[in-house]
């Protein structure tokens, strides 16, 4: 990757989570924590690593995106907005009565959504399926798959990790945003899934671990497993919750938070700085 | 004459054969048909398909939840998928699931759940689904069949392929009796009327239908003309055929294979008090688990006969 391209990625990154702070600083409230930790894969996804045509979102031979942790549906609706499926002005009306952009994503209401997600687990199967499909029809797009690391104690992605690697979708590249953190406090203290990219590589994946906050080091996963054939990848996101929001970034309680007017400004303020750094690179 | 007399409507037929050899026919003219199961295809009779189309066939192994995913995510690809397990796995074990993979993500998912009822005999009381319509029911947009034979299978399963959007298919697998002619065709959501009358109604679907011909022979005998639907289509209700019963026959008697909340007697009971209240009697699992045992002995001990049927109809007749 060179210099521009990798400055590029910081940049979108570093945009996209301040679009997705003042939508939910204008709300008041949202799932932060989730969001913000995989703000670098979304840049790099839609930053130029995913076959997509903004204007033509069904197109049948993009590349899909499950985002399987529904919660973190307006990191990537702010994405969106800015790749151009929908206007940015509509990223201040989520979660307002009828609404295109819900907390958790829904491919009927907000155009560039490919899958329905909330209920935890379930984005696994979708995706395998999504795969298996486009497999059956000779397409060579990807699947992306987008999972937390407390998400993965929901025995249905074991299930649908299990039946990717029998049918090996090598088309199938999932993420694991391991931020160590769940709704109610750490994974090390609840239920502890350690040992991420091991389990998948038990269940017949290829796996890495890699810095979720490195443009640069998930880029060349990413490349690594569409190297890989007859197997499906998982790439493992070390990754802090809430990175890059000033006030929640690893707190304890940074799953869903409110956000006061003055915590919009701190975290604005912070993020623009780092933006300006960033393009003087 | 489409409804057989009732004294050839035996039959060596398995649902399953039938149902396999249609899916191959329509599999041919329509690409995108796929067929998953859970690893209850050979007991789904779905082992001609597999070998017909090996490509379009997906076992994915005992993992309920997982099969529904993956129907659903093909689905999003254009497929047209079809999901089978034994009732009670294919819609209770998976439900979160079919409701929001499926439906409230507007999926294009066929859900088939086999052994009805009773009709899972010896499997036992873990494999006897008798919340299967009420757990399909609270699914909205979801649409419910229970074929009673199997030309009305294979009259219906074109258009659960035509239809975009979830169905629940609630199939018995094995022999069944023969109900209907060679040939019948039967509209999805509206009901067969197989004889009239105008003491009383006998609305029945799957198992129950032969029930219900057999207990109006016996009524008409004793003086009382019963009407008898086949509302084969539990969901959406046939409310024009339930309301004309209301109306023309002033008593109602719903019969099912099922638990009596939540299936066909809370279907359409839930129209008849808002629309038309008349007397109305339910023949069905009284809120109980189901147990081993043969499919007769199953239908004594939870009153689902004929008996049981003509019983509840004078009762209604005379609430009138």
């Amino acid at each position: 990757m060179d210099k521009q391209q990798k400055k590029e990625l910081k940049v979108f990154a570093t945009n996209i989570r301040i679009e997705t702070i003042k939508a939910l600083g204008h709300l008041g409230f949202g799932h932060v924590g989730g969001a913000f930790s995989i703000a670098d894969t979304i840049a790099v996804l839609y930053g130029g690593m995913m076959k997509i045509d903004p204007k033509n979102p069904k197109w049948a031979d993009r590349d899909y995106l499950v985002c399987s942790k529904g919660h973190a549906g307006p990191i990537i609706y702010s994405t969106l907005a800015m790749k151009g499926y929908f206007p940015k002005e509509e990223l201040l009306t989520i979660n307002k009565p009828h609404t295109h952009l819900p907390s958790h994503c829904d491919r009927n209401l907000t155009t560039g959504i490919d899958m329905t997600t909330g209920s935890l687990g379930q984005g696994s199967s979708l995706a395998v399926g999504i795969a298996a499909g486009n497999k059956l029809d000779k397409r060579d797009n990807y699947t992306y798959l987008i999972m937390g690391d407390g998400e993965i104690q929901e025995g249905q992605v074991w299930e649908a990790a299990g039946y990717a690697a029998q049918q090996k979708l090598d088309h199938l590249i999932a993420f694991v945003d391991w931020n160590k953190r769940q709704l109610d406090g750490t994974l090390e203290e609840i239920n502890d899934y350690s040992n991420i990219s091991e389990r998948f590589e038990v269940f017949g994946w290829h796996a890495v671990t890699v810095d979720g906050h490195d443009v640069e080091a998930v880029w060349n996963a990413i490349e690594e497993a569409k190297k890989v054939k007859d197997k499906p990848s998982c790439i493992v996101l070390d990754t802090v919750k809430a990175k890059g929001c000033s006030f929640a970034e690893d707190t304890a309680n940074c799953h869903h938070i409110t956000i006061n007017e003055e915590q919009l400004k701190e975290a604005l303020t912070a993020l623009e700085a780092q933006l300006a750094k960033e393009m003087a690179e | 004459m489409a409804v057989k007399p009732i004294n050839q409507m035996t039959s060596d037929t398995e649902m399953r054969k039938v149902f396999c050899a249609t899916l191959i026919e329509l599999a041919k003219e329509n690409k995108d048909i796929v067929y998953l199961d859970a690893d209850l295809r050979s007991a789904c009779g779905m082992a001609p398909f597999a070998n017909e189309y090996p490509e379009r066939s997906f076992n994915v192994g005992i993992a309920e939840a997982n099969m529904i995913g993956v129907a659903c995510g093909m689905s999003a690809t254009g497929k047209i998928p079809f999901a089978h397990s034994f009732g009670t796995f294919a819609t209770r074990r998976c439900f979160d699931q079919i409701f929001l993979s499926g439906a409230y993500a507007k999926a294009n998912l066929k859900l088939i759940g086999s052994d009805p009822g009773v009709t899972a005999a010896f499997n036992g009381g873990t494999h006897m689904p008798f919340e299967d319509l009420a757990l399909m029911r609270a699914v909205p947009t979801a649409r419910i069949v229970e074929p009673s034979d199997p030309v009305q299978l294979k009259s219906i399963l074109p258009q659960i392929v035509n239809h975009y959007g979830v169905d629940y298919i609630r199939m018995k697998r094995k022999k069944t009796v023969s109900v209907y002619e060679e040939g019948t065709e039967f509209e999805i959501g509206k009901a067969y009327k197989i004889c009239d009358g105008n003491d009383v109604t006998i609305i029945a679907a799957g198992i129950m239908v032969e029930q219900a011909v057999k207990a109006a022979e016996e009524l008409r005998k004793e003086g009382i003309n019963a009407r008898v639907l086949d509302m084969f289509t539990i969901k959406p209700l046939d409310t024009e055929a339930v309301l004309a019963a209301a109306k023309e026959t002033g008593c109602i008697v719903t019969s099912e294979n099922h638990n009596v909340i939540g299936g066909l007697s809370s279907a359409v009971s839930e129209f008849v008090v808002r629309n038309c209240p008349v007397p109305m009697e339910f023949v069905g699992v009284e809120d109980e688990f189901g147990q081993v045992g043969s499919e007769d002995f199953l239908m004594e001990e939870y009153k689902l006969t004929a008996a049981n049927i003509v019983e509840k109809a004078k009762k209604a007749v005379s609430r009138k």
